[in-house]
């Protein structure tokens, strides 16, 4: 299993992560069925879909916070050996996650919670986590907010930290898993701003939202998911396109007259 | 019903005598009780189902029967099997067991109230389950904890008086004796009531000056 | 093994006859903390400053005092200056129902402050008078919540009852101990008595939780 650290990546016909035939189970009821994605580098592919769908468990599963009954990930075509778990352990921190409830460690300010996983997994020493902590923050637009304890920050402010934080751990891909459902409508912008600005700069995601006219505006593909399986899948411009009569057309103005967006 | 200065000149020493005593109890069975209910109540969360159901079961039963009973079970039944304690030995073990049943109870709460969406977060970016459970469950679970463990050993303290009815004489088996010399019941077992009242009351203070330390907004009480 | 059993079968009708007078010390003194705890609760939470101190005052003195302690200096001390002549039964229901007050006034304290200010705003705004709205609107309410409160002191009175052996009221542990040194098989004996505590324990609680279950109003999550 050599490993040629960049070039494997650049070409963008090699997807950054690829994974097949994920098949999850919860307590014998069949969550996911066969469902398979891949994603080139800096793409952003959004999950759309009804409550129930299984967006948030297809995106825990693929770093196996949920483990999948079957199925196969490939991490820059290098297979994950989720039945390892050192080797587990060392995946996930290439595979970033933002959760819709913030799970900031509460007893740690936000620095703290920036720079905790550089100290204890990667090793870093405590001033270079620290340093890199603080740059993180700034990048979000938290400089000022460093020492703060997640009780003190807006819902927004928190999961700009949780952003933060996984950003210092230099993923290769972000997961993000409904990032703005729990926000208040005030605070959704400034973290849309924030992932906006990642996928501008290049970072490649995997995102579940409810947010129609980012996905619309933002994402390389979109996904359409319902009962825990991939029914569509295209650019936005295509699902999309007045008139095209595709399921995710119906669902997302179904979604647009619930919420009276634009 | 006067209290003079006299009698008290021979009052408080004689009491002293029995303090010192009644601390040479609470100071060891505080620290072992409390370190045992902690490491029982960890396994009570985290251990295999077959240890979680044997140190839930010790907990029931030394939570269910009174701290009497257990007194003179070790002190008065323990011999029928050669196992001869002491009054201060069998104390000290009892109530180290004892205590530890209702510390384990406040650590499992704690444990279990950490969110699971914590350790999600620390697997999340990588950590083993063992780097979470210390560096992201431990430290908020000793907050949570901290107020009903706290209580426990105030518990404790009051509750070290037992060690009197299996002849330990502690503060408790002084008083009673000068009592019982001076017939001045009321006076005597008044000045004890306060000894009790000073110990609770510092090990109260202290109790509050540690979570105050240890306060992190967002856990518990508020300032 | 087999003389031990004897002992206990032998023993059984005179110290379960002590099982009576042990329920007895509980009910009376729990019933006693609970005429006394409401409304030392109430006049914590709503009375004025010095009523507050008071009952404060009190709480602090039978919390922090060991139970022993407490039972020594009533029944030798306190209720003989009193030129009280009570026997030792009622003395202990006495002592441990005073000791129950100052407890359960604080679990209906917690439970009355757990609840929404609005519901006493919105009584005085039907007109009803302070004392209305705490009678029929919080302690409904403040009540229900106690229960698992209420059920744990059950438990701690229980417990606390085996000390009527130092004032020589003949309950399942004087009698236990009664026999146990006629015979000298404590062992069997002590096992015997946490056994049969830990049964009335359970048997209590599972009535409580019943109970609870009876009164329970949709909507309060305990």
């Amino acid at each position: 299993m050599t490993h040629s650290a960049q070039s494997s990546v650049e070409s963008p016909e090699t997807p950054v992560l690829r994974v097949e035939h994920i098949n999850v189970s919860l307590g014998g009821k069949s969550i996911l069925k066969d469902v398979s994605l891949s994603v080139n580098k800096g793409e952003l592919k959004v999950l759309i879909g009804p409550s129930g769908a299984g967006k948030s468990t297809f995106l825990q599963s693929i770093n196996c916070l949920i483990h999948p009954v079957s199925g196969n990930i490939w991490l820059e075509e290098r297979q994950v050996d989720l039945a390892h778990k050192k080797k587990l352990f060392e995946y996930r921190q290439h595979v970033g996650m933002i959760f819709q409830d913030f799970n900031l460690f509460d007893h740690l300010r936000a620095a703290d919670n920036v720079s905790i996983a550089l100290r204890k997994v990667k090793g870093l020493s405590r001033k270079e986590a620290n340093d890199r902590a603080v740059q993180e923050l700034e990048r979000v637009g938290l400089g000022n907010k460093m020492n703060l304890y997640p009780a003190e920050l807006s819902g927004g402010q928190k999961q700009r930290v949780a952003i933060a934080r996984a950003l210092a751990m230099d993923p290769k891909v972000l997961l993000l898993d409904e990032p703005t459902s729990a926000l208040d409508p005030e605070l959704v912008g400034e973290v849309l701003a924030v992932i906006r600005d990642l996928a501008q700069s290049g970072l490649t995601m995997v995102m579940a939202t409810h947010q129609m006219d980012f996905a619309r505006a933002l994402a390389d593909e979109i996904v359409f998911m319902q009962q825990g399986q991939i029914i569509e899948q295209g650019a936005p411009s295509v699902l999309l396109a007045p008139g095209s009569g595709t399921r995710t057309a119906d669902f997302c103005s179904r979604l647009s007259d619930l919420y009276e967006e634009k | 019903m006067i209290v003079d200065a006299q009698f008290l000149d021979m009052l408080i020493p004689a009491l002293n005598k029995g303090l010192w005593m009644s601390v040479l109890l609470i100071v060891p069975s505080a620290i072992f009780g409390s370190l045992l209910g902690v490491l029982v109540g960890t396994l009570r969360v985290f251990g295999s189902k077959p240890v979680r159901r044997f140190f839930d079961g010790y907990t029931v039963l030394f939570r269910g029967v009174p701290l009497m009973v257990q007194l003179f079970v070790f002190y008065f039944g323990l011999p029928s099997f050669g196992i001869y304690f002491e009054a201060y030995g069998a104390s000290v073990t009892c109530f180290i067991l004892c205590s530890a049943a209702y510390h384990s109870e406040y650590v499992r709460g704690a444990l279990l109230s950490i969110r699971e969406g914590q350790l999600k977060a620390g697997a999340a970016l990588g950590m083993s389950r063992v780097q979470t459970i210390l560096w992201i469950v431990v430290p908020q679970a000793f907050r949570r904890a901290l107020p009903g463990c706290g209580n426990e050993i105030i518990y404790l303290i009051k509750y070290s008086s037992l060690a009197y009815l299996i002849s330990c004489m502690e503060v408790t088996g002084e008083a009673r004796a000068i009592a019982a010399k001076t017939f001045r019941f009321t006076e005597v077992f008044m000045v004890l009531a306060l000894y009790y009242l000073f110990l609770v009351s510092i090990a109260s203070w202290l109790l509050k000056k540690f979570e105050d330390r240890l306060y992190i907004p967002g856990f518990g009480r508020q300032k | 093994m087999q003389q031990q059993l004897s002992v206990i079968i032998e023993a059984l009708p005179y110290i379960l006859e002590g099982a009576g007078v042990s329920l007895a010390i509980v009910c009376f003194a729990m019933v006693l903390g609970l005429l006394m705890g409401i409304p030392m609760a109430v006049g914590l939470v709503y009375g004025h400053p010095v009523v507050r101190r008071l009952i404060g005052l009190y709480v602090w003195f039978f919390r922090g005092v060991p139970i022993l302690v407490l039972m020594f200096l009533f029944y030798f001390g306190i209720f003989d200056a009193l030129g009280l002549d009570l026997n030792a039964i009622s003395a202990v229901s006495i002592v441990l129902g005073l000791t129950s007050a100052a407890y359960q006034s604080q679990i209906f304290r917690g439970a009355i402050q757990s609840l929404p200010q609005g519901q006493l705003r919105a009584a005085r705004a039907l007109g009803m008078s302070d004392m209305q709205g705490i009678t029929s609107i919080i302690l409904p309410q403040a009540l229900r919540l106690s229960i698992p409160g209420w059920s744990n002191e059950y438990s701690i009175i229980l417990k606390d009852s085996a000390l009527a052996y130092v004032v020589g009221a003949m309950d399942i542990f004087t009698r236990t101990h009664f026999v146990a040194s006629r015979t000298y098989e404590h062992l069997a004996l002590f096992i015997n008595a946490g056994v049969l505590y830990f049964i009335i324990t359970l048997v209590g609680v599972k009535l409580l939780l019943a109970l609870e279950k009876k009164v329970r109003i949709p909507g309060y999550t305990m």
